[in-house]
């Protein structure tokens, strides 16, 4: 692990690798029970980003809001939306976060200002810029943090939210996670500029680029962006490194990268790395390792059985939430 | 001018007018779009607003529709209530993302968490020699879409009061305004209670037929059934004003008395708001026609610059005529 300027106590640090922990172990399950057909539909896994979406998201106070990808289950688990809801929406039950409606691409819990799971690539970046707008028309003091990868920084709107945030001086954090893999592209045929961070300065955004596989970096660099949104209001866009060691999705066989890559990149797992980290900074032992492995285990298991006690919604209500008023 | 409780005024006019009213009646509205401020407004709709409300309620946005009405979504979730004007409905393809994956999409999509008070205002039709890019008529493509409330302003009342309505909605609304009616005056009815945009509008009651129509439509089909009343034909004239979801009890109930319809649009036929009329039609009251329905729809083609090609490729009142006396006389 890098250097860095950043002190973690041990309650600060159980919890971020709680946090990344419970990502992967709920991921894995997730894609048991995806084999076992149980859950249906795309499921994209973040598996090895999880530093990304844990470093960030404990840099946001709770009224800042989130917009996030497809690839979202990460970022819903660290804003702290219950396995459970969240299981329960991959089931397509009611009891999901989205009373099922939304699936796997469309996690939403409005009480924890999380706004999706938005799956079409680069549509909700100028959202984040909308909600930016507003809350500085209000004079609050909230923060739009949108997540998205590199190859949304490719389309359009990518470029006209930038523009738009940084014309009006709005308050939004743009966290680009480059993976690498636009789908099964590799960044090399996508950008033509492939130092993304100079997309940002381009538009007179400050911009930086951090190791997303380390979290104290992303602690770092989540902290100080964030610190200097709520001192100008301005955009802010950091560009995090990482890499997913699983497929696009469940149904990618990988024809367009090798293997040897994703071990390479398996070898700077954020999670071993981090808790070798804690470990040799003598801020957690054995014990709270494994204390935290059942506490997680069980969780997740209580996902699955909630998910899977879950009920169907009647089709009667098939049209509900089309419009506000149920008679239209 | 004003005359008793009527004032005639310009199409333009009515729509400027409906605008500085929701912008006076709530903080929270705030008006975005291309050259609206500095401009004036691409067709002068806005001007002068921009010295009564400020910057900070009239935003000029880069030429940026994804970007803008995406923003305008967002400030809507956040608790503004935006009034986003893209310039002309030619150019709303380019937010198409925004309209259809986000703005009608999140409620559902989210279990009814969200809702977008978003109104979509867009200047649009056919008549003012444009040419091919600059003519397009795409009503029924918004109005296909589930969760959007479309509406059509084909008469000065409704260039006034439409937006207000809006801006009432929880809801997503499009508005289609007219570009070739701007300098068109009229009278309206002062009317503080506003319009009811869930409803149609019988413009003009009638035994023998039913005209069912919307936008630039509406007028021609008033001056046709004037034209008609001298032939001793009396017609129905109905204004869809809302596309999507439509009013069909208003159309269905006066085709159940008429026993006939036309349906006259300046949009291209095929897969268009009067097949969806007409459909509705043969499927709830077929036996109550005594004609089959008839369709005075847009010519298939790219609007072709040359007037005398334009004119003719969208109907026309004395088509109009010709039609219902053909339905009316077989």
């Amino acid at each position: 692990m890098e250097q860095t300027a950043i002190k973690i106590k041990t309650e600060s640090g159980l919890h971020f690798l709680y946090q990344m922990k419970l990502i992967r172990r709920f991921e894995e399950k997730a894609a048991e029970q995806y084999t076992k057909a149980r859950i249906r539909g795309f499921l994209h896994l973040y598996i090895g980003e999880e530093a990304v979406a844990v470093g960030v998201i404990q840099a946001l106070s709770p009224d800042d809001v989130i917009l996030s990808t497809y690839r979202e289950h990460g970022h819903a688990l660290a804003r702290g939306i219950s396995p459970s809801a969240i299981m329960a929406e991959m089931y397509g039950k009611r009891e999901g976060c989205s009373m099922g409606r939304g699936g796997s691409m469309h996690l939403f819990d409005r009480s924890k200002n999380f706004y999706g799971g938005n799956a079409i690539v680069s549509g909700h970046l100028p959202m984040s810029v909308g909600m930016a707008l507003a809350y500085k028309k209000q004079q609050k003091n909230q923060i739009s943090c949108c997540f998205f990868g590199e190859g949304a920084a490719a389309e359009g709107e990518f470029h006209e939210s930038l523009n738009l945030a940084a014309l009006w001086n709005v308050p939004v954090l743009f966290v680009c996670e480059n993976n690498l893999y636009a789908m099964g592209t590799a960044i090399r045929y996508t950008h033509s500029m492939q130092e993304l961070e100079k997309k940002g300065i381009a538009y007179g955004i400050e911009s930086k680029a951090v190791d997303g596989m380390d979290l104290l970096a992303v602690l770092d660099a989540a902290n100080e962006a964030t610190e200097l949104i709520r001192k100008t209001g301005k955009p802010y866009l950091l560009v995090c490194n990482t890499f997913r060691f699983r497929a696009h999705s469940m149904f990618d066989a990988e024809l367009y990268r090798e293997k040897t890559e994703v071990e390479e990149w398996k070898k700077r797992d954020p999670i071993p790395a981090f808790e070798k980290y804690l470990s040799d900074q003598r801020l957690i032992t054995e014990n709270d390792i494994k204390v935290l492995e059942a506490r997680i285990e069980s969780e997740v298991q209580q996902a699955v059985d909630y998910a899977e006690a879950g009920t169907l919604e009647p089709i009667e209500e098939l049209t509900h939430f089309v419009y506000s008023d149920p008679s239209k | 001018m004003v005359i008793e409780n009527k004032i005639k005024i310009s199409y333009r006019e009515a729509l400027k007018q409906g605008i500085r009213e929701v912008l006076r009646n709530d903080d929270r509205v705030f008006l975005m779009g291309e050259d609206v401020g500095h401009y004036g407004g691409a067709f002068a709709v806005s001007k002068g607003l921009l010295q009564e409300f400020g910057e900070g309620r009239i935003m000029d946005v880069p030429l940026s529709e994804s970007g803008f009405v995406g923003a305008g979504i967002g400030a809507a979730i956040a608790g503004m209530k935006p009034v986003v004007e893209i310039m002309t409905v030619n150019f709303s393809l380019l937010a198409m993302d925004q309209i259809v994956n986000n703005a009608a999409t999140l409620s559902h999509m989210s279990g009814g968490q969200i809702n977008v008070p978003v109104v979509i205002r867009m200047g649009c039709g056919i008549g003012r020699q444009l040419a091919a890019q600059h003519s397009h008529s795409w009503e029924s493509f918004y109005a296909h879409i589930p969760g959007l409330i479309v509406l059509s302003a084909g008469t000065h009342e409704d260039a006034r009061y439409l937006l207000p309505a809006a801006m009432k909605s929880p809801d997503p609304v499009i508005i289609f305004e007219y570009t070739s009616m701007l300098n068109m005056e009229n009278e309206v009815l002062n009317n503080p209670a506003g319009v009811d945009i869930s409803k149609a509008k019988i413009r003009r009651e009638g035994k023998d037929i039913s005209i069912i129509t919307y936008g630039t439509g509406v007028y021609k089909s008033m001056e046709a059934a004037e034209e008609l009343a001298s032939m001793g034909i009396d017609a129905e004239v109905i204004d869809l004003r809302v596309l999507r979801p439509l009013d069909e009890a208003t159309f269905l109930a006066s085709v159940s008395k008429t026993h006939r319809a036309l349906i006259v649009e300046d949009a291209w036929r095929s897969v268009s708001i009067s097949s969806e009329i007409s459909a509705r039609i043969s499927e709830k009251v077929f036996y109550e026609l005594d004609a089959p329905v008839k369709r005075l729809c847009g010519i298939e083609v790219p609007i072709p610059y040359p007037a005398h090609l334009e004119d003719s490729s969208i109907p026309q009142k004395k088509d109009i005529v010709n039609e219902v006396q053909k339905i009316l006389n077989p």
